[in-house]
């Protein structure tokens, strides 16, 4: 990292070039496109084009009944698709008024932190890959399969869950899901101290990402950042604390903030988070209520008129779906307020004066999913 | 005076073209090129557990100029179509498509009346080889996707089918 007053100050566009990255490059983790003005390594200014996916969610939810819209959610951020479920469910039910019974809620966390394991972990090994480093992906695609073994037998899917319904869930668990989701408990821990040995206190790795794209908590305010990039700027905002939803108020957890803002406290944050989330499952486990995993819910939703909102914390941070309804069977609109669309907005400011590779180290840490962003 | 060895074990006499297509079938290289969910399952067919090494299709190439196969994974709008033809055009021939999941079948859930960003078909680009469905379908599907590849090029089959169980 060079300080700003050192960026060879030449922008006239005669000594500067464009290189066009994306939208088929492996660093962008799918199709986003960065148009990055150079001068020789340095970035001058990096302009992100979006939309090389857009695929009219919101339009959808307008075209459709609340209970046909729900498989979308499933497709906006797929690495994190219990909570999106959970945000458009919980926003309906906030709306109608249905109560959700007790045992419902517990599954719904127990769920959704398991796949907020699986999605970090795909990040892990995506971003490592960017580094340069292949094994990781393998050990984190280990672990992650057992995940999926566990959410394909109670949800039906491995990757594009639909698994929770307005008023409860779809099935209820069994013991089999249970014994496994203990047995995975005990098995995933030894690998988090094994990843910590084996990656994060490795020394290239370190030098590497310490001091690399720093983003201040100030930055992070002005644009929306949320989730793992606020926290690794030193602030402890976290949806399931600040707006607590559904029985995450009944878990004893810590939000881990890491103060350095650089690459690597957003790296420790979210390694930081698989061990809490682990932490959460294990209470939710030992004091499942029993009972019913269904309320009662009428047969055709219409909601009364309104406008309703309802947060979650996603993997990549604060989920919002904001829906109006004009006591029709069809939303009257649906309006997804994404994490990483907020959390990709910082990125023009942040790698200004960066080298090149630095600045893919940026993306990287900032855990894009491009769905999620063009919606 | 008899023979040493008996060739016949060691030297096998073949067509050209059935000798390359052999060869090509046993080690396609895909393109790197996610587009969506699918190309999650993409990664996971790479993983450890379901090792698509095992068929020789595991080198992923970030570069089309070195890919035998493009694997289309995800939903293509028409934003993202010129660059998706370009990529294919920039590949060499002999080359493949294989489009995996509903959405480059036929744009899949985002098909409704009025759409006005989503492309039905990713055939409607440049011909498909292989269609795998499912949303998104299992890394075993993109495994027989790339087996039913390997049938066209060699025309016969050199892995045995799974029979589901009764």
């Amino acid at each position: 990292m060079i300080a700003s007053n050192d960026i060879p100050s030449r922008t006239n566009p005669q000594e500067t070039f464009v290189l066009n990255l994306g939208p088929q490059h492996p660093a962008t983790h799918g199709v986003l496109r960065i148009k990055m003005t150079m001068n020789g390594e340095y970035v001058i200014r990096a302009e992100p084009v979006i939309g090389y996916i857009h695929r009219m969610h919101e339009k959808m939810g307008e075209n459709r009944t609340w209970a046909q819209f729900l498989p979308n959610t499933g497709r906006i951020d797929y690495l994190s698709a219990l909570h999106y479920n959970h945000a458009f469910v919980g926003a309906v039910e906030r709306a109608a008024q249905i109560e959700v019974p007790r045992r419902a809620e517990y599954i719904r966390v127990i769920t959704s932190e398991l796949n907020r394991i699986s999605s970090h972990l795909v990040w892990w090994s995506a971003f490592l890959l960017d580094l340069g480093g292949l094994t990781p992906l393998l050990y984190a695609f280990d672990d992650r399969e057992k995940i999926l073994d566990l959410l394909e037998g109670v949800t039906g899917s491995r990757l594009t869950y639909c698994y929770f319904r307005f008023g409860g869930l779809c099935n209820d668990i069994d013991d089999e899901f249970i014994q496994g989701t203990r047995t995975f408990i005990a098995q995933m821990r030894p690998r988090l101290k094994m990843y910590r040995e084996l990656v994060t206190d490795n020394i290239i790795l370190r030098k590497r990402l310490e001091g690399i794209g720093p983003i201040s908590a100030e930055m992070c305010r002005k644009y929306g950042a949320t989730g793992p990039v606020i926290r690794g700027s030193g602030v402890a905002y976290d949806v399931r604390k600040s707006e607590p939803y559904s029985v995450y108020p009944e878990f004893a957890f810590e939000i881990p903030v890491f103060p350095e803002s650089d690459s690597m406290a957003r790296y420790l944050v979210r390694m930081e988070e698989m061990a809490q989330s682990l932490r959460i499952i294990e209470q939710a486990l030992g004091k499942l209520p029993p009972g019913p995993v269904m309320g009662k819910v009428p047969r055709v939703l219409k909601l009364p008129p309104g406008d309703y909102c309802y947060a979650v914390e996603a993997a990549r941070g604060r989920f919002l779906v904001r829906t109006v309804s004009d006591h029709k069977e069809f939303p009257y609109r649906v309006k997804l307020r994404t994490p990483s669309f907020s959390n990709l907005s910082l990125y023009e400011e942040a790698c200004k004066g960066m080298m090149l590779p630095d600045a893919l180290a940026l993306l990287g840490s900032l855990d894009l999913v491009i769905p999620d962003i063009d919606r | 005076m008899e023979a040493l060895v008996d060739t016949s074990q060691i030297v096998k006499f073949a067509k050209l073209d059935d000798l390359l297509a052999l060869s090509r079938a046993n080690s396609l290289w895909p393109l790197t090129f996610g587009l969506a969910c699918c190309a999650i399952e993409m990664m996971a067919a790479g993983g450890p557990r379901f090792d698509i090494s095992r068929f020789g299709a595991e080198v992923f190439r970030p570069s089309p100029r070195q890919a035998d196969v493009m694997i289309v994974a995800g939903t293509v709008n028409k934003k993202i179509a010129p660059a998706v033809r370009t990529l294919y055009d920039q590949m060499l021939e002999p080359k493949w498509v294989i489009a995996m999941g509903n959405c480059a079948i036929s744009g899949g859930p985002f098909v409704f009346p009025g759409q006005y960003a989503v492309v039905e078909g990713v055939d409607q680009l440049f011909p498909v080889d292989v269609y795998i469905p499912g949303c998104p379908p299992r890394p075993e599907a993109l495994i027989e996707g790339i087996l039913a590849l390997e049938q066209k090029l060699t025309g016969k089959r050199r892995w045995p089918v799974v029979k589901p169980p009764q």
